[in-house]
């Protein structure tokens, strides 16, 4: 029997999760595996074939543990709803995940706080991807208005032989407030890693994003990419770094800051390192203001300054 | 439609556009043609009001109105336009959606027949974005489809035969006579005479100066026998032009 109170935190994590750009009828749905966590508390948690999820509630939030079975290849994507709903709360989700051999998955995470004044939301992820597994993981957050929030994800990830990490996080919608993203990927044989993280930073917004790719194995290829917008008096710094370790590995680091505002700052710091003579790693960076050749190409079509901006901005957060 | 009339633009000192008087009748596809650095691209932008260039005098008079002080999208929502010689590159913004911001509200199959008279297979292209992935020459291509889906009643076409390879140019030609033939206007503007004869009227432009406007056989004829072998490129004299 699920008490009311229970029933309606439910309600109202998937009212927030529709909001979110979340697919309601997916977290309704039994051919799909998904987990919603309101604060601490476990509100949903199914999996499918290929699939075991485990859960304990913590003081401060909840223990996740991800298995994907060996050869398993889930057909829909997994599910997870993380959230607080009111004003306040801390969330530390601890999770710990197993991808094995030759499994294949795709993860939607939607983490939201559209009430946000005074929220602390963690993820500490201990990751492991098998030889030639492959798992997909897209973590969108919509934060409310307030700024009053703290988002402090951090991973490490470990792809082996032939295994496919390929993650993107994306805080546009809302105000950020504070982020602090460390993901750390360690590849061997032929792993193939790609980082993503996609921030609008607004108001007093403070982003700061750490991309470390670990390129071990022979022929093992990395990607970290940022793609930043900042306005009002936002500021961002990221590091963008990967370590080619081996022979035939191959990395790189793409980071685009968009400054649209005086009083806003952009930082970045790519660290390319190479101690294997036969790897390659490079880097590139750009930061400052929006393209005014673009913002034209845009207003020739008629678009006012504000529009062609806000196409370029959604473009590049896409 | 058009009247450009004694504009000037001087810039850090040095004049770029002299005196320069011009008509582009309604219907009519006029052509510009002129050397590298005569001030052809700067015309192109003057008109449309883009890379903050001003007139340092002048009137750009467009249906009757002048409109050298309105901003770009001013500009273009009284019907003007702008395919560019270099396009610029936006990540994440679909050819699909590039092509619906002409504010026609287009249809798909509409958007589609736009990029078919450039010589593009929609299939291919209607769902990439208009970033480093494409070429030069596709990205040049896609530029006048985004032209042809605004139907403006002034198109300003700056070099748009340049980085297209042989097979696809009598595409590009095509897709501005139809564009013309749909209503627009067109300025064209080039470096090649073969490009100006599809022009109902050719100007010739030299150090920021129209010095001859006519018929395309007899002014392309022109430009050839005197522009191509001039020494004095920018910098006009009677006795050899």
């Amino acid at each position: 029997m699920i008490s009311q109170s229970v029933a309606k935190e439910y309600q109202g994590m998937l009212d927030a999760y529709e909001k979110a750009g979340g697919d309601k009828n997916a977290l309704k749905s039994k051919d799909i595996a998904k987990l919603v966590i309101h604060k601490n508390r476990v509100l949903s948690n199914d999996g499918v074939k290929g699939i075991n999820i485990k859960t304990r509630e913590t003081k401060s939030g909840v223990n996740v543990n991800l298995q994907v079975e060996e050869g398993a290849k889930i057909p829909h994507p997994v599910h997870l709803c993380f959230g607080v709903l009111p004003k306040e709360g801390l969330q530390e989700i601890i999770m710990k995940v197993n991808a094995e051999d030759n499994s294949e998955v795709s993860v939607i995470a939607h983490c939201i706080f559209p009430n946000a004044v005074k929220v602390i939301h963690k993820m500490d992820a201990d990751i492991n991807i098998g030889n030639n597994a492959r798992f997909d993981y897209k973590e969108t957050h919509y934060h409310g208005e307030f700024g009053g929030i703290e988002v402090i994800p951090k991973a490490k990830i470990r792809v082996g032989k032939g295994g496919v990490w390929q993650s993107t996080f994306t805080l546009s919608q809302g105000l950020v407030g504070k982020l602090d993203y460390d993901f750390e990927v360690f590849c061997e044989e032929k792993a193939v890693a790609e980082l993503v993280v996609k921030a609008y930073g607004k108001g007093s917004d403070e982003i700061k994003v750490w991309e470390k790719i670990h390129l071990n194995g022979t022929g093992a290829r990395g990607l970290a990419k940022s793609r930043i917008v900042l306005s009002d008096k936002a500021k961002a710094e990221v590091k963008g770094e990967t370590y080619g370790n081996a022979p035939l590995a191959r990395g790189h680091v793409d980071c685009i800051e968009l400054v649209n505002g005086k009083e806003a700052v952009a930082r970045a710091i790519p660290i390319v390192s190479v101690t294997d003579g036969r790897a390659k790693v490079t880097h590139e960076a750009a930061i400052g203001s929006i393209d005014r050749k673009q913002v034209e190409t845009l207003m020739a079509r008629g678009l006012d300054e504000n529009e062609a901006v806000d196409v370029i901005v959604r473009g590049i957060l896409r | 439609m058009l009247a450009v009339q004694n504009l000037c633009l001087r810039l850090n000192g040095k004049s770029i556009i002299d005196d320069l008087s011009l008509e582009v009748k309604q219907g009519e596809i006029h052509g510009i043609l002129g050397e590298n650095g005569t001030g052809k691209t700067t015309i192109a932008y003057l008109i449309m009001g883009v890379n903050n260039y001003k007139p340092t005098a002048g009137k750009i008079i467009f249906d009757g109105r002048d409109v050298a002080n309105l901003s770009v999208s001013r500009r273009a929502r009284l019907g003007i336009s702008l395919a560019w010689q270099e396009p610029a590159r936006i990540e994440g913004l679909t050819v699909r959606d590039y092509l619906r911001l002409s504010g026609n509200n287009f249809g798909i199959e509409q958007i589609k027949n736009c990029l078919r008279m450039v010589g593009l297979e929609p299939a291919q292209y209607l769902d990439r974005d208009i970033d480093a992935t494409l070429s030069g020459g596709e990205r040049k291509r896609i530029e006048l489809a985004s032209v042809l889906a605004m139907r403006p009643k002034l198109a300003i076409l700056d070099e748009p035969d340049s980085g297209i390879d042989i097979v696809a140019l009598p595409l590009i030609l095509n897709g501005i006579v139809e564009m013309n033939r749909q209503g627009s206007s067109v300025l064209l503007i080039t470096h090649s005479e073969k490009m100006a004869e599809i022009a109902h009227r050719v100007s010739i432009l030299c150090a920021g100066k129209i010095i001859r406007t006519g018929a395309p056989l007899e002014t392309n004829q022109w430009f050839k026998d005197n522009c191509r072998t001039c020494l004095h490129i920018n910098e006009p004299q009677t006795e050899v032009i």
